[in-house]
């Protein structure tokens, strides 16, 4: 009897491996580019002090599946797709583990989060404006990379930008 | 952000997904690029070779999971350093051959056991490595050399004694000569 997995394991055409592979720059290059607005996309989706954990998250998860993935060409917005992926993941184990309590204990801070509380009122606005707001502020991105990152205008990206401004002033007054 | 992307490489590594690891190191002759796989060193780049193209090469040939983590290379670097210092005769790192196959890897096989300050000519590589006819592509071997210094393809010359070539330029080969005493200083 013919042994199946002899069948099944065939390898795919060298070719086609030879051109996904090709396509892919070094995952450093990935770093190199991205990383900052990836903590910015976790930083308006969790919150400073869980904006690593969510960072690792998405590196990890993103350097598990790059050798297969198929196209290169967009990999900015491949990596904050995962990131805000992940953010949400974050949002459903913490929706898990919270647990009432009569009194939250008060703990002492000695090195104070920037902007501490503002980033969860950040974290409620609208997610075009969260976004433009965490890219602008989080990490100093110009209008211009703030729209290729949003996928919008320059003067979309001012709009939510200004717009999440207003409320984060309403929101905080 | 630096302390994020040590945590990362800490992970990366623990779950097996630092595929190839690189760093750059000081050399007296300009920076080296040095990139390991878990299984060893796997690329020296000498300083006239443009890292950006070897990265890339990397990212093709080995896997696109390439990152930089110096604390990957500490023992490289260590050991490069006491060899331009005079101090290390026989590097112990351990290799990761598979940038160079068949003949050309018979060769730099070869290469690597040419004892520290002495030379040899391409046509004894090419005979080391099983055809004393093939010397063009002994020369071939030396001159794609993905680990040079550590494989010490500048320890390789022509018959009658002139230099030959070097990936590195001629200057870099003639200061290693000097550096291991086989030309006068």
């Amino acid at each position: 009897m013919p042994n199946a997995s002899l069948v099944i394991s065939r390898p795919p055409h060298p070719q086609r491996l030879i051109h996904e592979v090709s396509e892919l720059p070094p995952f450093q290059t990935l770093i190199d580019e991205h990383a900052g607005d990836v903590m910015a996309v976790c930083c308006g989706a969790v919150g400073r002090s869980d904006a690593d954990d969510c960072f690792q998250e998405t590196f990890i998860a993103a350097l598990r599946a790059y050798p297969k993935l198929q196209d290169g060409g967009n990999l900015r917005g491949w990596l904050i797709t995962i990131a805000h992926r992940k953010a949400i993941d974050h949002h459903r184990a913490r929706g898990r583990r919270a647990v009432p309590v009569a009194e939250p204990a008060e703990v002492a801070v000695t090195d104070p989060e920037p902007g501490g509380e503002i980033w969860a009122v950040v974290g409620a606005l609208p997610p075009k404006q969260r976004a433009a707001v965490t890219l602008r502020y989080a990490s100093d991105l110009p209008h211009a990379e703030i729209a290729s990152a949003l996928g919008c205008s320059p003067e979309a990206a001012r709009r939510s930008l200004h717009e999440g401004l207003k409320r984060l002033r309403k929101e905080l007054a | 952000m630096k302390d994020s992307l040590n945590r990362l490489h800490a992970r990366a590594s623990a779950e097996g997904l630092l595929d190839v690891a690189y760093a750059t190191a000081d050399s007296p002759f300009g920076p080296l690029l040095l990139a390991t796989t878990p299984k060893g060193l796997v690329r020296v780049g000498l300083p006239n070779q443009d890292a950006d193209e070897l990265l890339t090469d990397l990212a093709r040939r080995v896997s696109p999971r390439v990152l930089e983590a110096p604390a990957q290379l500490d023992e490289a670097r260590r050991e490069l350093d006491l060899y331009f210092a005079g101090k290390l005769t026989e590097f112990e790192l351990p290799l990761d051959w598979r940038l160079s196959k068949d003949f050309r890897r018979r060769v730099l096989r070869a290469i690597a056991r040419i004892p520290y300050g002495q030379t040899r000519s391409y046509t004894q590589m090419a005979t080391s490595a099983g055809n004393e006819r093939a010397v063009r592509a002994a020369g071939t071997a030396c001159g794609t050399n993905p680990l040079p210094l550590v494989v010490p393809c500048h320890r390789v010359l022509r018959s009658g004694g002139a230099l030959g070539g070097y990936g590195g330029g001629l200057p870099m080969k003639e200061g290693l000569l000097r550096l291991e005493g086989i030309l006068d200083s």
